[in-house]
Protein backbone atom coordinates (compact mmCIF):
# COMPACT_ATOMS: atom_id res chain seq x y z
CA UNK A 1 0.00 0.00 0.00
CA UNK A 2 1.33 3.07 -1.17
CA UNK A 3 1.42 5.96 0.92
CA UNK A 4 1.13 8.51 -2.00
CA UNK A 5 -0.66 7.92 -5.10
CA UNK A 6 2.08 6.73 -7.74
CA UNK A 7 0.49 6.10 -10.70
CA UNK A 8 2.31 2.81 -12.55
CA UNK A 9 2.11 2.02 -16.20
CA UNK A 10 -0.38 -0.34 -17.43
CA UNK A 11 -2.47 0.47 -14.83
CA UNK A 12 -5.59 1.02 -16.52
CA UNK A 13 -8.38 2.24 -13.94
CA UNK A 14 -9.85 5.38 -15.04
CA UNK A 15 -9.75 8.00 -12.88
CA UNK A 16 -12.74 10.55 -12.15
CA UNK A 17 -13.56 13.80 -10.48
CA UNK A 18 -15.83 14.07 -8.00
CA UNK A 19 -17.80 16.01 -10.43
CA UNK A 20 -17.26 13.78 -13.13
CA UNK A 21 -18.56 10.44 -11.13
CA UNK A 22 -21.26 12.53 -9.57
CA UNK A 23 -22.31 13.63 -13.85
CA UNK A 24 -21.66 9.84 -15.20
CA UNK A 25 -24.26 8.80 -12.65
CA UNK A 26 -26.55 11.08 -12.91
CA UNK A 27 -26.88 10.78 -16.71
CA UNK A 28 -26.50 6.75 -16.31
CA UNK A 29 -29.43 7.17 -14.05
CA UNK A 30 -31.37 9.42 -16.40
CA UNK A 31 -31.03 7.56 -19.61
CA UNK A 32 -30.85 3.61 -18.25
CA UNK A 33 -34.42 4.51 -16.30
CA UNK A 34 -36.15 7.38 -18.15
CA UNK A 35 -39.80 8.34 -17.50
CA UNK A 36 -41.05 5.75 -14.91
CA UNK A 37 -44.29 4.97 -12.52
CA UNK A 38 -43.28 3.96 -8.99
CA UNK A 39 -45.65 3.20 -6.84
CA UNK A 40 -45.55 3.77 -2.98
CA UNK A 41 -46.83 5.45 0.29
CA UNK A 42 -46.40 8.93 1.08
CA UNK A 43 -43.92 9.73 3.68
CA UNK A 44 -42.95 12.91 5.26
CA UNK A 45 -44.52 15.50 2.76
CA UNK A 46 -42.16 19.35 2.80
CA UNK A 47 -43.41 22.10 0.57
CA UNK A 48 -39.91 24.57 0.46
CA UNK A 49 -40.61 28.22 1.03
CA UNK A 50 -39.31 28.42 -2.64
CA UNK A 51 -42.07 26.81 -3.60
CA UNK A 52 -40.78 23.16 -4.45
CA UNK A 53 -42.40 20.41 -2.84
CA UNK A 54 -39.83 17.48 -1.29
CA UNK A 55 -41.70 13.74 -0.10
CA UNK A 56 -40.64 10.62 0.18
CA UNK A 57 -42.42 7.39 -1.61
CA UNK A 58 -41.77 4.69 0.89
CA UNK A 59 -42.39 0.76 1.10
CA UNK A 60 -41.95 -1.37 3.81
CA UNK A 61 -38.35 -1.50 2.94
CA UNK A 62 -37.26 1.47 1.38
CA UNK A 63 -37.51 4.94 0.90
CA UNK A 64 -37.78 7.04 -2.80
CA UNK A 65 -37.07 10.69 -2.38
CA UNK A 66 -39.17 13.06 -4.72
CA UNK A 67 -39.46 16.51 -5.67
CA UNK A 68 -41.44 18.91 -7.95
CA UNK A 69 -40.66 21.71 -8.77
CA UNK A 70 -42.90 25.22 -8.12
CA UNK A 71 -43.91 25.00 -11.57
CA UNK A 72 -45.01 21.18 -11.67
CA UNK A 73 -47.07 21.58 -8.53
CA UNK A 74 -50.09 23.04 -10.06
CA UNK A 75 -50.33 20.70 -12.48
CA UNK A 76 -50.60 17.77 -9.86
CA UNK A 77 -54.31 16.58 -9.86
CA UNK A 78 -53.22 15.04 -6.50
CA UNK A 79 -51.28 16.86 -4.28
CA UNK A 80 -49.21 14.01 -2.34
CA UNK A 81 -50.76 13.69 1.91
CA UNK A 82 -48.68 11.82 3.76
CA UNK A 83 -50.42 8.27 3.95
CA UNK A 84 -51.88 8.07 1.18
CA UNK A 85 -51.05 5.40 -1.72
CA UNK A 86 -50.25 6.85 -4.69
CA UNK A 87 -48.66 5.78 -8.40
CA UNK A 88 -45.90 8.53 -8.93
CA UNK A 89 -44.81 9.68 -12.47
CA UNK A 90 -41.42 11.28 -12.93
CA UNK A 91 -37.96 10.86 -13.85
CA UNK A 92 -35.55 9.63 -11.94
CA UNK A 93 -32.25 11.92 -11.42
CA UNK A 94 -29.23 12.23 -8.97
CA UNK A 95 -28.19 15.75 -6.78
CA UNK A 96 -24.83 15.35 -7.00
CA UNK A 97 -23.94 18.31 -4.14
CA UNK A 98 -25.69 15.43 -1.61
CA UNK A 99 -24.67 12.59 -3.24
CA UNK A 100 -28.15 11.32 -3.44
CA UNK A 101 -30.10 10.32 -6.19
CA UNK A 102 -34.44 10.93 -6.19
CA UNK A 103 -37.34 11.34 -8.85
CA UNK A 104 -38.46 14.18 -10.24
CA UNK A 105 -42.76 13.43 -10.13
CA UNK A 106 -44.58 15.76 -12.53
CA UNK A 107 -47.94 13.40 -12.04
CA UNK A 108 -49.42 11.80 -8.86
CA UNK A 109 -52.01 9.46 -9.13
CA UNK A 110 -54.00 8.07 -6.38
CA UNK A 111 -53.12 4.05 -6.27
CA UNK A 112 -56.74 2.97 -6.86
CA UNK A 113 -60.21 3.46 -5.40
CA UNK A 114 -59.81 2.29 -2.73
CA UNK A 115 -56.80 4.81 -1.45
CA UNK A 116 -58.76 7.62 -2.55
CA UNK A 117 -62.04 6.36 -0.85
CA UNK A 118 -59.43 5.95 2.28
CA UNK A 119 -58.43 9.86 1.34
CA UNK A 120 -61.68 11.07 1.56
CA UNK A 121 -62.90 9.13 4.23
CA UNK A 122 -59.67 10.57 6.13
CA UNK A 123 -60.27 14.27 5.35
CA UNK A 124 -64.05 13.43 5.93
CA UNK A 125 -63.25 12.61 9.99
CA UNK A 126 -60.84 15.25 10.01
CA UNK A 127 -63.39 18.37 8.84
CA UNK A 128 -66.24 16.78 10.83
CA UNK A 129 -64.21 16.56 13.63
CA UNK A 130 -63.53 20.72 13.62
CA UNK A 131 -67.56 20.51 13.61
CA UNK A 132 -68.17 21.93 9.92
CA UNK A 133 -70.70 19.53 8.98
CA UNK A 134 -72.63 20.15 11.84
CA UNK A 135 -76.33 21.00 11.21
CA UNK A 136 -76.73 24.09 12.90
CA UNK A 137 -74.24 25.82 10.75
CA UNK A 138 -76.72 25.21 7.93
CA UNK A 139 -78.33 27.98 6.66
CA UNK A 140 -81.65 28.48 5.80
CA UNK A 141 -82.00 29.48 1.70
CA UNK A 142 -83.35 32.52 1.32
CA UNK A 143 -87.01 32.08 -0.15
CA UNK A 144 -87.24 34.10 -3.25
CA UNK A 145 -83.16 35.27 -4.10
CA UNK A 146 -82.39 38.01 -6.02
CA UNK A 147 -79.37 37.22 -7.32
CA UNK A 148 -78.25 33.78 -7.94
CA UNK A 149 -74.37 32.97 -8.21
CA UNK A 150 -73.57 29.43 -9.75
CA UNK A 151 -69.99 28.46 -10.08
CA UNK A 152 -69.92 25.79 -12.86
CA UNK A 153 -68.26 25.07 -16.14
CA UNK A 154 -69.34 27.70 -19.14
CA UNK A 155 -70.10 24.99 -21.38
CA UNK A 156 -72.09 22.35 -21.07
CA UNK A 157 -75.21 20.52 -20.00
CA UNK A 158 -75.12 21.92 -16.69
CA UNK A 159 -75.29 25.04 -16.82
CA UNK A 160 -78.19 24.99 -19.32
CA UNK A 161 -80.31 22.69 -17.41
CA UNK A 162 -79.84 25.30 -14.37
CA UNK A 163 -81.02 28.15 -16.26
CA UNK A 164 -83.87 26.22 -18.15
CA UNK A 165 -85.40 25.01 -15.07
CA UNK A 166 -84.90 28.74 -13.26
CA UNK A 167 -87.01 30.10 -16.25
CA UNK A 168 -89.57 27.99 -15.81
CA UNK A 169 -89.90 28.15 -11.95
CA UNK A 170 -88.94 31.63 -11.86
CA UNK A 171 -86.59 34.03 -13.89
CA UNK A 172 -83.79 35.69 -12.01
CA UNK A 173 -80.95 36.91 -12.70
CA UNK A 174 -77.87 34.96 -12.57
CA UNK A 175 -74.24 35.68 -12.03
CA UNK A 176 -71.95 32.73 -13.57
CA UNK A 177 -68.71 32.45 -12.43
CA UNK A 178 -66.59 29.87 -14.83
CA UNK A 179 -64.62 27.51 -13.14
CA UNK A 180 -63.06 24.34 -14.58
CA UNK A 181 -64.65 21.83 -12.90
CA UNK A 182 -62.16 18.69 -13.29
CA UNK A 183 -58.83 18.59 -13.53
CA UNK A 184 -55.87 20.19 -11.44
CA UNK A 185 -57.14 23.57 -11.43
CA UNK A 186 -60.63 22.52 -10.72
CA UNK A 187 -60.35 22.68 -6.14
CA UNK A 188 -58.46 26.20 -6.95
CA UNK A 189 -61.10 28.21 -8.81
CA UNK A 190 -64.02 26.63 -7.57
CA UNK A 191 -62.73 27.71 -3.97
CA UNK A 192 -61.46 31.19 -5.25
CA UNK A 193 -65.10 31.86 -7.12
CA UNK A 194 -66.72 31.37 -3.60
CA UNK A 195 -64.37 33.40 -2.01
CA UNK A 196 -64.87 35.87 -4.43
CA UNK A 197 -68.94 36.04 -4.36
CA UNK A 198 -68.71 36.78 -0.99
CA UNK A 199 -66.04 39.43 -1.44
CA UNK A 200 -68.27 41.52 -3.52
CA UNK A 201 -70.28 43.89 -1.81
CA UNK A 202 -73.96 45.01 -2.03
CA UNK A 203 -74.04 48.02 -4.33
CA UNK A 204 -70.67 47.46 -5.81
CA UNK A 205 -69.52 47.03 -9.58
CA UNK A 206 -70.99 43.59 -9.60
CA UNK A 207 -73.79 42.80 -7.56
CA UNK A 208 -73.76 40.33 -4.76
CA UNK A 209 -75.66 36.75 -5.23
CA UNK A 210 -77.97 35.98 -2.18
CA UNK A 211 -77.45 32.19 -3.39
CA UNK A 212 -74.82 30.64 -4.53
CA UNK A 213 -75.26 27.35 -6.22
CA UNK A 214 -71.83 24.92 -6.95
CA UNK A 215 -72.59 22.58 -9.89
CA UNK A 216 -71.32 19.92 -11.81
CA UNK A 217 -72.38 16.89 -13.90
CA UNK A 218 -72.00 13.37 -13.20
CA UNK A 219 -68.25 11.68 -13.80
CA UNK A 220 -66.27 9.40 -12.24
CA UNK A 221 -64.55 9.60 -8.86
CA UNK A 222 -61.43 11.26 -10.12
CA UNK A 223 -63.32 13.46 -12.57
CA UNK A 224 -65.32 14.79 -9.05
CA UNK A 225 -62.07 14.64 -7.15
CA UNK A 226 -61.72 18.39 -7.17
CA UNK A 227 -64.28 19.00 -4.93
CA UNK A 228 -63.49 16.17 -2.44
CA UNK A 229 -60.25 19.42 -1.79
CA UNK A 230 -59.90 20.56 1.36
CA UNK A 231 -59.90 24.01 0.23
CA UNK A 232 -63.28 23.89 -1.80
CA UNK A 233 -64.75 22.50 1.58
CA UNK A 234 -63.28 25.29 3.49
CA UNK A 235 -64.28 27.99 0.96
CA UNK A 236 -67.93 26.68 1.31
CA UNK A 237 -67.98 26.22 4.85
CA UNK A 238 -66.64 29.65 5.12
CA UNK A 239 -69.46 31.31 2.31
CA UNK A 240 -71.51 33.81 4.26
CA UNK A 241 -73.81 33.22 1.19
CA UNK A 242 -76.45 30.26 1.27
CA UNK A 243 -75.21 27.81 -0.48
CA UNK A 244 -76.63 24.79 -2.28
CA UNK A 245 -73.84 21.87 -3.74
CA UNK A 246 -74.89 19.85 -6.51
CA UNK A 247 -72.03 17.72 -7.95
CA UNK A 248 -72.20 14.80 -9.37
CA UNK A 249 -75.48 12.24 -9.66
CA UNK A 250 -77.78 11.54 -6.83
CA UNK A 251 -75.36 8.79 -5.90
CA UNK A 252 -71.86 10.48 -5.53
CA UNK A 253 -70.95 12.20 -2.42
CA UNK A 254 -68.41 14.98 -2.43
CA UNK A 255 -66.76 16.73 0.41
CA UNK A 256 -68.75 19.84 -0.50
CA UNK A 257 -72.15 18.52 -0.09
CA UNK A 258 -71.05 17.81 3.72
CA UNK A 259 -70.19 21.53 4.42
CA UNK A 260 -73.23 22.92 2.06
CA UNK A 261 -76.02 24.81 3.29
CA UNK A 262 -78.32 22.34 1.08
CA UNK A 263 -77.35 19.32 -1.23
CA UNK A 264 -79.13 19.09 -4.44
CA UNK A 265 -78.80 15.46 -6.34
CA UNK A 266 -78.52 16.97 -9.73
CA UNK A 267 -78.04 20.85 -10.96
CA UNK A 268 -81.59 20.63 -12.08
CA UNK A 269 -82.81 20.06 -8.41
CA UNK A 270 -80.49 23.02 -7.11
CA UNK A 271 -82.63 25.45 -9.26
CA UNK A 272 -85.53 23.87 -7.92
CA UNK A 273 -84.58 24.58 -4.75
CA UNK A 274 -83.42 28.33 -5.61
CA UNK A 275 -86.66 29.26 -6.05
CA UNK A 276 -90.24 28.50 -5.83
CA UNK A 277 -92.46 28.40 -8.68
CA UNK A 278 -93.68 32.05 -10.27
CA UNK A 279 -97.22 30.62 -11.44
CA UNK A 280 -97.92 29.00 -8.17
CA UNK A 281 -96.87 32.02 -6.26
CA UNK A 282 -98.67 34.68 -8.52
CA UNK A 283 -102.09 32.17 -8.00
CA UNK A 284 -101.42 32.17 -4.27
CA UNK A 285 -101.23 35.53 -4.59
CA UNK A 286 -104.06 35.77 -6.39
CA UNK A 287 -105.93 33.67 -3.80
CA UNK A 288 -105.19 35.85 -0.89
CA UNK A 289 -106.51 38.72 -2.48
CA UNK A 290 -109.70 36.95 -3.41
CA UNK A 291 -109.80 35.51 0.80
CA UNK A 292 -108.72 39.10 1.88
CA UNK A 293 -111.69 40.71 -0.08
CA UNK A 294 -114.30 37.94 0.89
CA UNK A 295 -113.28 37.99 4.41
CA UNK A 296 -112.94 41.90 4.46
CA UNK A 297 -116.71 42.14 2.52
CA UNK A 298 -117.33 39.24 4.93
CA UNK A 299 -116.63 41.21 7.89
CA UNK A 300 -119.31 43.80 6.80
CA UNK A 301 -121.38 41.11 5.51
CA UNK A 302 -121.55 39.91 8.88
CA UNK A 303 -121.80 42.71 11.21
CA UNK A 304 -124.64 44.33 8.91
CA UNK A 305 -126.36 40.96 9.24
CA UNK A 306 -126.25 40.93 13.21
CA UNK A 307 -127.68 44.91 12.91
CA UNK A 308 -130.47 43.96 11.11
CA UNK A 309 -130.64 40.96 13.83
CA UNK A 310 -130.32 43.26 16.61
CA UNK A 311 -132.66 45.62 15.53
CA UNK A 312 -135.65 43.17 14.70
CA UNK A 313 -134.80 42.38 17.94
CA UNK A 314 -135.03 46.05 19.26
CA UNK A 315 -138.27 46.75 20.77
CA UNK A 316 -140.78 50.01 19.24
CA UNK A 317 -140.95 52.76 21.15
CA UNK A 318 -144.78 51.93 21.72
CA UNK A 319 -143.69 48.27 23.14
CA UNK A 320 -141.76 49.73 25.92
CA UNK A 321 -144.42 52.36 26.92
CA UNK A 322 -147.44 49.77 26.83
CA UNK A 323 -147.36 48.06 29.97
CA UNK A 324 -146.68 51.15 31.93
CA UNK A 325 -149.15 53.09 29.94
CA UNK A 326 -151.75 49.85 30.91
CA UNK A 327 -150.57 50.33 34.58
CA UNK A 328 -151.16 54.27 34.23
CA UNK A 329 -154.85 54.00 32.93
CA UNK A 330 -155.83 51.80 35.80
CA UNK A 331 -154.13 53.75 38.31
CA UNK A 332 -155.41 56.82 36.90
CA UNK A 333 -158.96 55.52 36.40
CA UNK A 334 -159.33 55.12 40.23
CA UNK A 335 -157.58 58.20 40.96
CA UNK A 336 -161.18 59.97 41.63
CA UNK A 337 -162.52 57.91 43.09
CA UNK A 338 -159.78 56.88 45.34
CA UNK A 339 -160.07 60.10 47.02
CA UNK A 340 -163.75 59.68 47.36
CA UNK A 341 -162.95 56.72 49.41
CA UNK A 342 -160.57 57.92 51.37
CA UNK A 343 -162.34 60.65 52.46
CA UNK A 344 -165.14 58.02 53.58
CA UNK A 345 -162.81 55.99 55.10
CA UNK A 346 -161.61 59.02 57.33
CA UNK A 347 -164.77 59.80 57.74
CA UNK A 348 -166.11 56.50 59.01
CA UNK A 349 -162.64 56.09 61.40
CA UNK A 350 -163.13 59.85 63.00
CA UNK A 351 -167.26 58.72 63.87
CA UNK A 352 -165.58 55.57 65.19
CA UNK A 353 -163.37 57.56 67.37
CA UNK A 354 -165.51 60.06 68.17
CA UNK A 355 -168.50 57.77 69.51
CA UNK A 356 -167.07 57.16 73.10
CA UNK A 357 -166.92 60.76 73.40
CA UNK A 358 -169.65 62.31 75.09
CA UNK A 359 -170.17 65.31 77.81
CA UNK A 360 -171.47 63.16 80.22
CA UNK A 361 -168.38 60.49 80.60
CA UNK A 362 -166.22 63.97 81.47
CA UNK A 363 -169.00 64.70 84.04
CA UNK A 364 -168.82 61.56 85.84
CA UNK A 365 -165.23 62.20 86.37
CA UNK A 366 -165.45 65.89 87.22
CA UNK A 367 -168.27 64.41 90.13
CA UNK A 368 -165.78 62.12 91.03
CA UNK A 369 -162.86 64.13 91.35
CA UNK A 370 -165.22 66.66 93.27
CA UNK A 371 -166.19 63.76 95.80
CA UNK A 372 -162.59 62.98 96.42
CA UNK A 373 -161.98 66.47 97.21
CA UNK A 374 -164.44 67.39 99.34
CA UNK A 375 -163.41 64.20 101.37
CA UNK A 376 -160.27 65.42 101.85
CA UNK A 377 -161.37 69.24 102.59
CA UNK A 378 -162.91 68.02 105.33
CA UNK A 379 -160.25 66.11 106.91
CA UNK A 380 -158.47 69.08 107.34
CA UNK A 381 -159.28 71.33 110.46
CA UNK A 382 -156.87 74.27 112.63
CA UNK A 383 -157.91 72.41 115.81
CA UNK A 384 -154.49 70.34 115.42
CA UNK A 385 -152.78 73.04 115.12
CA UNK A 386 -154.18 74.93 117.83
CA UNK A 387 -153.40 72.34 120.26
CA UNK A 388 -149.97 71.56 119.28
CA UNK A 389 -149.52 75.84 119.77
CA UNK A 390 -150.51 75.59 123.32
CA UNK A 391 -148.26 72.64 124.76
CA UNK A 392 -145.09 74.85 122.85
CA UNK A 393 -146.35 77.73 124.78
CA UNK A 394 -146.48 76.12 127.77
CA UNK A 395 -143.00 74.29 127.48
CA UNK A 396 -141.53 77.96 126.57
CA UNK A 397 -142.89 80.00 129.68
CA UNK A 398 -141.86 76.80 132.32
CA UNK A 399 -138.18 77.04 130.22
CA UNK A 400 -138.14 81.35 131.05
CA UNK A 401 -138.99 80.82 134.62
CA UNK A 402 -136.58 78.20 135.31
CA UNK A 403 -133.57 81.05 133.13
CA UNK A 404 -134.54 83.95 135.21
CA UNK A 405 -134.47 81.86 138.87
CA UNK A 406 -130.56 80.58 137.45
CA UNK A 407 -130.07 83.88 136.95
CA UNK A 408 -130.62 85.85 140.04
CA UNK A 409 -129.34 83.26 142.29
CA UNK A 410 -125.93 83.32 140.67
CA UNK A 411 -126.27 87.18 140.68
CA UNK A 412 -126.94 87.23 144.43
CA UNK A 413 -123.85 84.53 145.50
CA UNK A 414 -121.37 86.81 143.31
CA UNK A 415 -122.55 89.96 145.05
CA UNK A 416 -122.14 88.46 148.54
CA UNK A 417 -118.37 86.84 147.13
CA UNK A 418 -117.38 90.51 146.27
CA UNK A 419 -118.47 92.01 149.55
CA UNK A 420 -116.64 89.56 151.45
CA UNK A 421 -113.68 89.68 149.14
CA UNK A 422 -113.54 93.99 149.30
CA UNK A 423 -113.92 93.79 153.03
CA UNK A 424 -110.77 91.75 152.85
CA UNK A 425 -109.10 94.20 150.13
CA UNK A 426 -109.88 96.93 152.87
CA UNK A 427 -108.40 95.56 155.79
CA UNK A 428 -105.01 94.48 153.92
CA UNK A 429 -104.47 97.97 152.46
CA UNK A 430 -102.04 100.45 153.24
CA UNK A 431 -105.09 102.90 153.95
CA UNK A 432 -105.75 101.09 157.20
CA UNK A 433 -102.44 101.45 158.00
CA UNK A 434 -102.95 105.23 157.43
CA UNK A 435 -105.32 104.97 160.30
CA UNK A 436 -102.91 103.30 162.68
CA UNK A 437 -100.99 106.71 161.94
CA UNK A 438 -98.32 105.89 159.39
CA UNK A 439 -98.61 108.11 156.63
CA UNK A 440 -97.30 107.82 152.75
CA UNK A 441 -94.50 110.34 151.17
CA UNK A 442 -94.47 111.43 147.73
CA UNK A 443 -92.68 113.80 145.69
CA UNK A 444 -94.83 116.94 143.21
CA UNK A 445 -94.65 114.42 140.81
CA UNK A 446 -96.70 111.90 142.89
CA UNK A 447 -93.21 109.46 143.08
CA UNK A 448 -93.20 107.06 146.66
CA UNK A 449 -90.21 107.75 148.24
CA UNK A 450 -89.34 105.63 150.82
CA UNK A 451 -85.26 106.99 151.52
CA UNK A 452 -84.49 110.25 153.33
CA UNK A 453 -81.84 110.79 150.42
CA UNK A 454 -84.67 110.71 147.54
CA UNK A 455 -86.97 112.89 150.24
CA UNK A 456 -84.31 115.14 150.46
CA UNK A 457 -83.97 115.83 146.70
CA UNK A 458 -87.23 116.39 145.47
CA UNK A 459 -88.53 119.90 145.59
CA UNK A 460 -91.83 119.22 147.24
CA UNK A 461 -93.33 116.64 149.50
CA UNK A 462 -96.86 115.24 149.06
CA UNK A 463 -97.71 113.27 152.77
CA UNK A 464 -100.77 111.23 153.00
CA UNK A 465 -102.70 110.54 155.97
CA UNK A 466 -105.57 108.51 156.68
CA UNK A 467 -107.92 111.53 156.32
CA UNK A 468 -105.98 113.46 153.58
CA UNK A 469 -102.41 114.47 151.99
CA UNK A 470 -100.27 117.15 153.23
CA UNK A 471 -98.84 118.83 150.70
CA UNK A 472 -95.32 120.98 152.42
CA UNK A 473 -94.76 123.21 149.17
CA UNK A 474 -98.00 125.07 149.39
CA UNK A 475 -101.67 124.44 149.49
CA UNK A 476 -103.30 121.43 150.93
CA UNK A 477 -104.37 119.10 147.83
CA UNK A 478 -106.68 117.43 146.42
CA UNK A 479 -108.23 115.06 149.07
CA UNK A 480 -106.69 111.63 148.75
CA UNK A 481 -109.33 109.86 146.64
CA UNK A 482 -107.05 110.77 143.36
CA UNK A 483 -104.01 108.75 143.96
CA UNK A 484 -106.68 106.12 146.07
CA UNK A 485 -106.08 103.08 143.90
CA UNK A 486 -109.55 101.17 143.06
CA UNK A 487 -110.29 98.04 142.20
CA UNK A 488 -111.09 97.47 138.54
CA UNK A 489 -114.23 97.90 137.46
CA UNK A 490 -116.17 94.83 137.21
CA UNK A 491 -118.11 94.35 134.09
CA UNK A 492 -121.81 93.73 134.22
CA UNK A 493 -122.99 89.84 133.61
CA UNK A 494 -125.77 91.08 131.89
CA UNK B 1 -98.69 43.35 12.33
CA UNK B 2 -94.97 44.54 11.88
CA UNK B 3 -93.68 48.34 12.04
CA UNK B 4 -91.53 47.47 8.32
CA UNK B 5 -92.88 49.28 5.64
CA UNK B 6 -95.05 47.04 3.34
CA UNK B 7 -92.60 48.68 0.34
CA UNK B 8 -89.48 47.80 2.26
CA UNK B 9 -90.29 43.97 2.89
CA UNK B 10 -88.96 40.76 1.41
CA UNK B 11 -91.20 39.38 -0.49
CA UNK B 12 -91.13 36.26 1.98
CA UNK B 13 -92.24 38.76 4.62
CA UNK B 14 -94.89 40.22 2.48
CA UNK B 15 -96.29 36.74 1.98
CA UNK B 16 -96.18 35.69 5.53
CA UNK B 17 -97.69 39.04 6.24
CA UNK B 18 -100.12 38.58 4.18
CA UNK B 19 -101.15 35.30 5.12
CA UNK B 20 -101.47 36.56 8.77
CA UNK B 21 -103.68 38.84 7.34
CA UNK B 22 -106.01 37.39 5.55
CA UNK B 23 -106.17 34.87 8.38
CA UNK B 24 -106.96 37.85 10.74
CA UNK B 25 -110.01 38.78 8.68
CA UNK B 26 -111.27 35.11 8.46
CA UNK B 27 -111.42 35.01 11.78
CA UNK B 28 -113.59 37.74 12.08
CA UNK B 29 -112.46 38.72 15.37
CA UNK B 30 -111.31 42.25 15.26
CA UNK B 31 -113.19 45.28 15.58
CA UNK B 32 -114.27 46.66 12.00
CA UNK B 33 -112.42 49.55 11.78
CA UNK B 34 -109.31 47.77 12.24
CA UNK B 35 -110.60 45.26 9.87
CA UNK B 36 -110.78 48.01 7.41
CA UNK B 37 -106.93 49.23 7.93
CA UNK B 38 -106.16 45.51 7.96
CA UNK B 39 -107.60 45.40 4.55
CA UNK B 40 -106.06 47.85 3.13
CA UNK B 41 -102.74 46.66 4.62
CA UNK B 42 -103.82 43.60 3.15
CA UNK B 43 -104.04 45.05 -0.14
CA UNK B 44 -100.55 46.82 -0.17
CA UNK B 45 -98.81 43.31 0.59
CA UNK B 46 -100.53 41.85 -2.03
CA UNK B 47 -99.53 44.47 -4.20
CA UNK B 48 -96.39 43.89 -3.36
CA UNK B 49 -95.91 40.31 -3.85
CA UNK B 50 -97.80 40.68 -7.18
CA UNK B 51 -95.12 43.19 -8.23
CA UNK B 52 -92.24 41.41 -6.91
CA UNK B 53 -93.60 38.36 -8.98
CA UNK B 54 -94.10 40.56 -12.04
CA UNK B 55 -90.91 41.60 -11.89
CA UNK B 56 -89.59 38.19 -12.71
CA UNK B 57 -86.43 38.91 -15.58
CA UNK B 58 -84.01 36.55 -16.58
CA UNK B 59 -80.80 38.15 -16.60
CA UNK B 60 -77.71 36.19 -17.22
CA UNK B 61 -73.97 36.52 -17.01
CA UNK B 62 -71.28 35.63 -16.80
CA UNK B 63 -68.14 36.90 -14.63
CA UNK B 64 -64.69 37.73 -16.58
CA UNK B 65 -61.45 36.69 -15.13
CA UNK B 66 -58.01 38.87 -14.92
CA UNK B 67 -55.16 36.09 -15.35
CA UNK B 68 -55.12 35.64 -11.60
CA UNK B 69 -58.80 34.72 -11.31
CA UNK B 70 -60.15 37.94 -10.03
CA UNK B 71 -63.50 39.17 -11.65
CA UNK B 72 -63.08 41.98 -13.56
CA UNK B 73 -66.75 41.94 -14.76
CA UNK B 74 -69.44 40.73 -16.68
CA UNK B 75 -70.51 39.30 -20.05
CA UNK B 76 -74.20 38.88 -21.02
CA UNK B 77 -74.37 35.05 -22.27
CA UNK B 78 -76.53 33.70 -24.78
CA UNK B 79 -78.02 30.89 -26.18
CA UNK B 80 -78.03 28.98 -23.16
Amino acid sequence: MDLLDDPQPGQNMPEFTVSEISGEVKRALETSFGRIRVRGEVGRVFQARSGHLYYDIKDDRNVLACTTWKGQVASLSVVPEEGLEVVVTGRLTAFGAQSKYNLNVDEVAVAGQGALMALLEKRKKALESEGLFAPERKRPLPYLPQIIGVITSPQGAVIRDILHRLRDRFPRKVLIWPVAVQGANCAPEVARAIDGFNRLTHGGALPRPDLLIVARGGGSIEDLWGFNEEIVARAAAASQIPLISAVGHETDTTLIDFVSDRRAPTPTAAAEMAVPVRLELLAWTGEQGARLSRAASDAVQRRAQRLRDLSRALPTGESLFSVPRQRFDRVADKLDGALVTGVQRRRLRLAELSAPLRPSSLRALVTARRDRLAHLGSRLSPRALDREIAAQGDRLTRLSDRLQAAQTTRVDRLRQRLDATDRLRETLGYKATLARGYAVVRDDQGTLLTTRAEAAKATALQIEFADGTLDTSGAPTKSASKPKQKPPEQGSLF
Amino acid sequence: MTETPVDQMSFEQAMKELETVVGQLERGDVALDQSIALYERGAALKKRCEDELKRAEEKVAAITLDSNGQPTGTKPVEGL
